[in-house]
């Protein structure tokens, strides 16, 4: 299966969150992903880095992880996501429980 | 003068047959395996409209692979009608040059070979039905000459018992025969008692016991242990905001795994809710396996079938309160009943689709697959011809806006039609999208319209991860359009909607997100389902279950 590596970076508009240690959520199962959130000095800045067997969808996974960044206020994080065929929606669920746990 | 007419062609043109086919009919109108291609070559003629019993679930397969076998020089241009094609024989006989003219309801497996001989001129279609409108046709243009039908048993006698999966049978029947037609059965086995006699010998003209038992699918039955969040997510909602809100009562659910979500959340999440004996309490269904958890919690009053369920068989014979079963116990399931019943006497009906528009109208078609809807369309519409109220049906209508525009003061309800799905579906494809595949597909099959399974004017409500967008409250189309971009996700529909346009359709409660609805979505998970996998299932069923091998996967 080959893989898409895709990169981007974004900024949240009123970014003030940060994170105090790094955090790993989900498993990377048929339809799943997994998510790495880990604190980086970036100027305020949010990296992303995906790896997918999907291809022809990056403007959908911008606008995904831009939403969840800009609606959590994400400042300094990288954002690792490994993809395996999930769908907008899982994919915006995850990142959204991996966020839940830095705050458990 | 008078000029003189013979009244009573077909009757003497069928005695012709039945005379060309005598040879062949033994005692008990039994025929030998060997000898039904020639009896099908002596009472078939060219032109004529014949039926293969093609059911959502069994098959008259060993009469549909014989009509394959019959010589195209004798007998050629038949014209098919029929509910369904699944089998590789349905469409081997436009192949081989022995029909030529398709009506139907449901392509299922054979939907993409449909498409092909439409486009290489080697099938003409008639039309695309819903399962009423055809059966409705048999009985006024559409009545066939010849029908080749499916039971499980014959007796000496040629009465034929159809029982768990009676499914179309009674209305083909009923159809050719009271037309002077000839009707051939094939069943698994000959007997000398019937268990009941669900089809009466005089209304059989031929039988023969099949080499091998009919063919038959567990089309419904879902395996709890692949149902995700994202499904339990918008079950959820389902429960909360249109069960609950509504207090629905009488209920088609579709196939898919959100309905199997729902069903496995009624003992659980349902009784939080307070909905047990409100909802759910009526329903027009297969027996789903997944419905045993919330009819062993007594959630269900009746259900009515319009076919049975491989392993279904000793639940349903143990639960004869539940569901209806003949004096012998087993099941009795009748589609042209079940349709009736789907179309007149359910509140809502809520299934999925693969595709919808920015209009809501929706469609399963794809661009190279002529599948059809089966029944879905019968129960997702508001039936017109409707005059009985229920709460959830009044409150539905009362909530349309523009309903004075056509009746003016008169109150009047309206059916629930949900649309259920991910914004994304398999492979990612967008469930939402500007036009359709159907229009494709009308192109490329040559069809008059657009093969659309749900009109957005029926559908009520729309159900996503993002929320429910409550169709039935929009005023006019605009703003139909925009609740159905709030809940479009990141599709390019999705994309399109306002922030500041959606705020306002969730102030007037015309889209409800999770959040709006006080469902936490990380709350959605799967120990919330009463059946965690088959073998759940089983043992909530006490042991009556019995899971065909291929889901026996514990």
């Amino acid at each position: 299966m080959a893989l898409n590596t895709l990169e981007f970076d974004c900024k949240a508009e009123a970014a003030s969150v940060r994170l105090a240690a790094p955090v790993h959520y989900g498993v990377v199962g048929s339809g799943d992903l997994e998510v790495i959130l880990e604190p980086c000095d970036l100027g305020g800045g949010v990296k992303v880095k995906v790896t997918t067997p999907i291809s022809g969808f990056d403007a959908v996974w911008r606008k995904v992880v831009e939403t969840f960044v800009n609606r959590a206020r994400l400042a300094d994080v990288a954002i690792d996501i490994n993809d395996n065929n999930a769908s907008p929606a899982v994919v915006s669920m995850r990142l959204q429980q991996a966020l839940a746990e830095t705050a458990a | 003068m008078k000029a003189e007419r013979q009244w009573n062609t077909l009757e003497r043109d069928t005695a012709q047959r039945m005379e060309a086919a005598a040879r062949f009919i033994g005692p008990g109108k039994q025929v030998k395996v060997e000898d039904v291609v020639p009896l099908l070559e002596a009472v078939v003629r060219p032109g004529d409209k014949v039926n293969v019993e093609g059911n959502n679930q069994k098959q008259a397969d060993f009469l549909a692979e014989a009509l394959c076998k019959v010589d195209p020089a004798k007998i050629h241009d038949l014209h098919m009608v029929q509910s369904s094609v699944p089998l590789a024989a349905h469409l081997d006989v436009f192949e081989k040059g022995i029909a030529k003219k398709l009506d139907f309801a449901f392509g299922g497996p054979q939907s993409g070979r449909v498409a092909k001989f439409i486009r290489e001129g080697k099938l003409e279609l008639g039309a695309i039905h819903t399962y009423l409108e055809l059966f409705g046709r048999y009985c006024l243009d559409l009545t066939p000459r010849v029908s080749l039908i499916c039971a499980y048993e014959a007796d000496r006698e040629g009465n034929l018992y159809t029982g768990f999966n009676t499914e179309d049978t009674p209305v083909i029947v009923e159809a050719t025969k009271f037309r002077k037609g000839i009707v051939i059965a094939q069943v698994n086995k000959i007997v000398d008692k019937l268990p009941r006699v669900d089809i009466p010998a005089d209304w059989i003209d031929a039988v023969v016991q099949s080499p091998k038992p009919f063919f038959i699918e567990p089309l419904f039955t879902r395996d709890p242990g692949l149902v995700t969040e994202r499904h339990i997510l918008l079950a959820m909602m389902c429960l909360k905001g249109i069960y609950g809100e509504y207090g629905v009562k009488r209920i088609n659910h579709g196939i898919g795994f959100l309905t199997s979500a729902i069903e496995l959340l009624l003992p659980t999440y349902g009784e939080e809710l307070g909905l047990k004996g409100k909802t759910c309490t009526q329903m027009v269904l297969n027996p789903h396996p997944t419905m045993i958890p919330a009819i062993e919690s007594g959630w269900v009053e009746a259900i009515y079938c319009f076919g049975g369920e491989l392993g279904m068989e000793d639940y349903v014979r143990a639960r004869s309160d539940v569901f209806f079963t003949g004096p012998d116990g087993s099941l009795r399931s009748n589609r042209a009943l079940a349709q009736t019943a789907g179309h007149y006497a359910l509140d809502m009906f809520i299934g999925s689709t693969l595709q919808i528009d920015q209009y809501g109208n929706s469609s399963t078609a794809t661009a190279n697959r002529v599948a059809g809807f089966g029944g879905a369309p019968n129960m997702g519409c508001d039936a017109k011809g409707r005059r009985h109220s229920t709460d959830s049906w009044l409150k539905c209508g009362r909530e349309v806006p523009s309903m004075n525009e056509l009746i003016g003061d008169m109150p009047r309800g309206k059916r629930l039609v949900v649309q259920g799905m991910e914004t994304f579906g398999e492979g990612r494809a967008p469930a939402f999208v500007d036009r359709l595949d159907a229009w494709k597909l009308a192109e490329n099959a040559k069809l008059d319209l657009p093969p659309v399974m749900i009109y957005g004017d029926d559908v009520t409500h729309l159900v996503t991860e993002e929320g429910i967008a409550y169709l039935n409250r929009c005023a006019n189309l605009d703003t139909r359009m925009a609740a159905i971009r709030a809940v479009a996700g990141y599709t390019e529909i999705g994309l399109r909607a306002k922030p500041e346009e959606t705020k306002r359709l969730r102030d007037d409660g015309i889209v409800k997100t999770p959040e709006d609805l006080g469902i936490d979505p990380d709350t959605a998970t799967r120990d919330r389902l009463a059946a965690r996998n088959m073998r759940d299932l089983v043992d909530w069923s006490g042991g009556l279950y019995n899971p065909p091998a291929r889901f026996r996967n514990w």
